[in-house]
C-alpha cells in the first residue's frame, strides 16, 4: 500500500482547508506570548470565532506528587515553591499546614502572625501580578509597569525577610525559622499606606476606559452552575455570585481573629472578575495593618516562640542543640532520617490567592508520604476553559486567560 | 522635459527617502523614550548618549540577522510583500507638501515631489494599496496567525478606507480642489479647516489610527493575540522594512492631518514651516501618547466603530455640509 505523504502530520496541523466546510485548527501555545506559561489551547475557528476549545496541558509536569513520595517532609517545601511561583509562601503554608495537622501541632502565635503577613503579601503580589499581566494581554501596557513597581517593593520586603524574592520557601512545619527583620514593619507600612492610591491610579486607568470595558464586560461570562461543576474557587467562584473563601467558611492560623470583607459579584465576567480581585488588594492591606498590630502585641506580651515545641517532629532551638545532648540527637534524626508522622490521612485547603489549594497527605507511618496529592485551584480554571471559550473570538480568548489567573507551575505541577 | 527639473526631483526623492528612512529609525527611538517616561521607567540607555545610539544598534542588527524564509512559504509574494509596505508608505509622500517653497542659492525649492492636481487622492489610493504588504506578506507565510492577521488586514483597511474617504469628502467640497498645496492657500484666506469641519478632523483622526494600525486599533500585528502576525515568520531586514513602512506612514500621517485641517504651513514664512513641524510632532507623539493610555479593541468592535459610528457620521456630515454650502 503506497504511503500517504503526510501520514504522520497531526491532525490540527491543517494549513490547507481541503473541505468547503473545513474549520481552521489553530494552536494556541505552548509557546504563545499571552499563553501564561505553557498552556497549549487547540481551537477550532470559524473566522475568528471559536467553535471548540481544548486546553493541554502537561509542559511543564515535573512530577512533583511523585518526586514528593521519595522526599522526607522538610525537604519536601522548597519544591512546593515551583507550584505557583507567583505567590510561593502560599505553597508552603499550604504543605505546612497539612503535615502539622497530620501531627497535631500548635504553632506558637509570633508565628502565626508572621505567617499570615507573608501569605497576604504573597496574595498581594499576585494579584498584582495579575493585574499587570492581564492590563498587558489587552493592550493596557502602561498599568503592567505601573502594577509591577509595586510588586517590586513588596519582593523586596520579602528579600529581606528570607532573601528570595521568588521562591520564598519561608515557612517550616511546625512556625516559621526567623523572626522578621528590624525594617519589616516600616517597609510594610510606608507600602500599605501608599497602597489605596496606588490601587486609584490603576483604576483611574481602567475602570471608565471604555474600550477596557468592551473588552471586558459580558465577556467570558461564568454562571454559578457553571462555577460549582467546574470546581471553581477563589476569585474566580467569588465573582461567579458565590461568596466563599475558606479564610472565612473555615478559618485558618488566626484569620478569625481579623476582619476583612469577603468582595464578591454575581455577574460572572471578566469585568465582575477583575473587581473582585482589585477589592482583594484593598482588603489584603485591611488584614496586613491588622496583622501589624498583632506583632506588636506579641513583642509586648514577649512570646518569642517561632517553632512549635514538639521534639518528636521539630528540632529544637538552634541554642538547645548546641548545650543539649539529647536535643543534638533528636535533630541529627530529623535532619538524616526526617520526621514520621503517625499512620493517617488528611486533607488540608487553604485560601491561595488564586483559590482553594488543598494539599492530601496520605502517611503510613514512614519517613516518606505514603501518597502526596496536590490540588491546585489553576489546574481548574484551566478546565473551564473548554466550556468557556466556544462562541468568543480569539482577542476574547487572551483576556479570559488572563481573567483566570491561570499559572502554569501549579496546572502541571 | 527639462534636465533641471529632472535633476531636482530626483534629489527631492532621495532627500526624502533618506530623511525619512532615518525619521522611522528615531521614531522608534522617540516612542520607547516616551513610552518609558509615561510609564516610570527610563527607555534606552545603554548605546551612546541617552541611548540615542540604539537605533543604529538596531539597524545594525536588523541588516546582520539571518534572512529566512521557511519551508512552506510562497517564495515570492514573501518576498514581495515588505517591499509593497514600504515603497507604498514613501510613493504617497510623493504629493504632500513637507515645508513652504523657500530660496536656496537663488533657487526656488518647492519641497514636493510633484505637486499633482489630485494630490489627495493619490495619497489615499496608495495609502490603499498599502494594504497588500500585509495581506500578502500574511497569506504567503504558511503561518495561521499570519492568514489569521492578513484576514483582519484586509477587513480593517478596507472599512477604514471608507471612513477616511468620505470623512475627507467634505474638505474637499468645500475647497474645490484636491491639490494638497491648494488646500494649504484656501486656509490662509478662510481659516483651519477643523473650525469649519470638526466631525470630518475627529473622524479623519480616528480612521488615521486604523490605517497605520496604532493602539488602540492595534490589530493586525496584535502581539498578544495573534504573535506579530504577517511579520510572524520575517526575519531580519525583510521584517525591518514591515517596521520602517509603519513609521514612515505614521509620519506622512502626521504630515497629511495637519496640512488638511490645521492650517499646513500657513503663508510659507519660517513661522509657518516650523508650526507645521511643531503640528506633526503633536500628532506623532499623540500616537505614542494613545498607545500609552489605551487597550486593544476587539476586530469585531472596531468593525462595529466603523460601519455603524463612524461611517453613518462621515456621511451626515457630507450631507449637512453640502445643504450649508447650497
Amino acid at each position: 500500500m503506497a504511503q500517504v505523504k503526510n501520514r504522520l502530520t497531526p491532525f490540527f496541523e491543517n494549513i490547507t482547508f481541503d473541505r468547503e466546510d473545513n474549520e481552521m485548527i489553530l494552536n494556541f501555545g505552548p509557546q504563545h506570548p499571552s499563553a501564561h506559561g505553557q498552556l497549549r489551547l487547540m481551537l477550532h475557528l470559524q473566522q475568528e470565532e471559536i467553535t471548540k476549545a481544548h486546553p493541554d496541558v502537561g509542559y511543564l509536569h515535573r512530577g512533583m506528587e511523585k518526586m514528593a513520595e521519595n522526599m522526607i517532609y522538610n525537604e519536601f517545601m522548597p519544591t512546593t515553591d515551583r507550584m505557583d511561583y507567583i505567590a510561593s509562601s502560599s505553597n508552603n503554608y499550604g504543605f505546612a499546614l497539612a503535615v502539622e495537622k497530620l501531627i497535631g501541632l500548635d504553632v506558637p502565635r509570633r508565628a502565626q502572625v508572621i505567617r499570615m503577613m507573608l501569605l497576604e503579601i504573597n496574595r498581594l503580589m499576585s494579584h498584582l501580578f495579575w493585574l499587570a499581566t492581564t492590563a498587558l494581554d489587552i493592550g493596557a501596557m502602561t498599568v503592567f509597569l505601573f502594577a509591577f513597581r509595586e510588586r517590586e517593593y513588596l519582593m523586596d520586603i520579602i528579600e529581606g525577610y528570607c532573601g528570595a524574592r521568588l521562591t520564598h520557601a519561608a515557612i517550616r512545619i511546625g512556625g516559621v525559622p526567623l523572626d522578621i527583620q528590624d525594617n519589616f514593619i516600616t517597609q510594610l507600612r510606608t507600602f500599605l499606606d501608599k497602597l489605596p492610591q496606588n490601587i486609584k491610579d490603576y483604576e483611574d486607568l481602567l475602570d471608565t476606559n471604555r474600550i477596557w470595558l468592551m473588552r471586558m464586560e459580558e465577556v467570558g461570562t461564568i454562571s454559578t452552575e457553571m462555577a460549582l461543576s467546574w470546581g471553581c474557587t477563589g476569585p474566580m467562584l467569588r465573582a461567579s455570585g458565590v461568596k466563599w473563601d475558606i479564610r472565612k467558611e473555615e478559618p485558618y492560623e488566626l484569620y478569625d481573629e481579623v476582619e476583612f470583607e469577603v468582595p464578591y459579584s454575581d455577574k460572572g465576567d471578566n469585568f465582575a472578575r477583575y473587581r473582585v480581585y482589585m477589592q482583594e488588594m484593598r482588603e489584603s492591606a485591611k488584614i496586613l495593618y491588622q496583622t501589624i498590630d498583632m506583632y506588636q502585641e506579641c513583642v509586648k506580651n514577649n512570646q518569642t516562640e517561632l517553632m512549635a515545641h514538639s521534639p518528636k517532629y521539630i528540632s529544637a532551638s538552634k541554642l538547645d542543640i548546641m548545650t543539649q545532648n539529647y536535643s543534638l540527637m533528636q535533630h541529627f534524626v530529623l535532619v538524616t532520617q526526617g520526621m514520621r508522622p503517625p499512620v493517617g490521612e488528611v486533607y488540608v485547603a487553604t485560601e491561595s490567592p488564586k483559590g482553594e489549594l488543598g494539599y492530601y497527605i496520605n502517611s503510613q507511618g514512614g519517613p516518606y508520604p505514603y501518597r502526596l496529592k496536590l490540588r491546585a485551584p489553576s489546574f481548574w480554571h484551566t478546565g473551564i476553559l473548554t466550556d468557556l471559550l466556544p462562541g468568543h473570538y480569539i482577542p476574547d480568548v487572551v483576556s479570559i486567560i488572563g481573567t483566570t489567573n491561570i499559572v502554569f507551575g501549579e496546572v502541571d505541577r | 522635459m527639462e534636465t533641471a527639473y529632472l535633476i531636482e526631483t530626483v534629489i527631492k526623492i532621495v532627500v526624502i527617502l533618506l530623511i525619512f528612512s532615518a525619521l522611522a529609525g528615531i521614531g522608534t527611538y522617540f516612542e520607547r523614550k516616551v513610552l518609558a517616561f509615561m510609564q516610570r521607567r527610563l527607555g534606552p540607555t545603554n548605546v551612546g548618549p541617552y541611548g540615542l545610539l540604539q537605533v543604529a544598534a538596531d539597524g545594525i542588527k536588523l541588516f546582520t540577522k539571518e534572512d529566512i524564509v521557511p519551508t512552506n512559504v510562497v517564495g515570492r509574494i514573501f518576498k514581495i510583500a515588505p517591499v509593497i509596505t514600504a515603497a507604498t508608505a514613501f510613493m504617497a509622500a510623493a504629493a504632500i507638501p513637507f515645508l513652504p517653497s523657500f530660496t536656496l542659492f537663488g533657487y526656488e525649492v518647492h519641497p514636493i515631489v510633484a505637486d499633482i492636481n489630485i494630490g489627495i487622492l493619490y495619497i489615499l489610493g496608495i495609502m490603499g494599496v498599502g494594504l497588500y504588504g500585509p495581506l500578502l506578506g500574511g497569506m504567503a507565510s504558511a503561518n495561521k496567525f499570519a492568514l489569521l492577521s492578513a484576514a483582519r488586514g484586509a477587513a480593517v483597511f478596507i472599512s477604514y478606507e471608507v471612513v477616511t474617504g468620505l470623512s475627507i469628502l467634505a474638505p474637499i467640497m468645500m475647497v474645490g480642489s484636491l491639490s494638497l498645496i491648494d488646500f494649504n492657500n484656501y486656509q490662509i484666506d478662510n481659516g483651519w479647516i477643523v473650525f469649519a469641519q470638526p466631525v470630518a478632523f475627529i473622524l479623519f483622526w480616528i480612521a488615521a489610527f486604523a490605517e497605520t494600525g496604532r493602539t488602540p486599533f492595534h490589530l493586525i500585528a496584535n502581539d498578544h493575540e495573534i504573535i506579530d502576525g504577517f511579520g510572524t515568520e520575517y526575519s531580519g531586514m525583510r521584517w525591518g522594512l514591515f517596521f520602517i513602512g509603519e513609521y514612515a506612514n505614521m509620519f506622512f500621517i502626521s504630515f497629511v492631518i495637519p496640512l488638511i485641517f490645521l492650517g499646513g504651513y500657513g503663508d510659507g514664512s519660517l513661522l509657518g514651516a516650523l508650526a507645521l513641524l511643531g503640528k506633526v510632532a503633536f500628532f506623532f507623539f499623540f500616537f505614542l501618547w494613545t498607545r500609552a493610555a489605551w487597550p486593544d479593541v476587539r476586530p469585531d468592535q472596531l468593525m462595529w466603530l466603523c460601519w455603524k459610528v463612524l461611517m453613518p457620521i462621515a456621511v451626515l456630515n457630507i450631507l449637512i455640509t453640502a445643504i450649508v454650502m447650497m
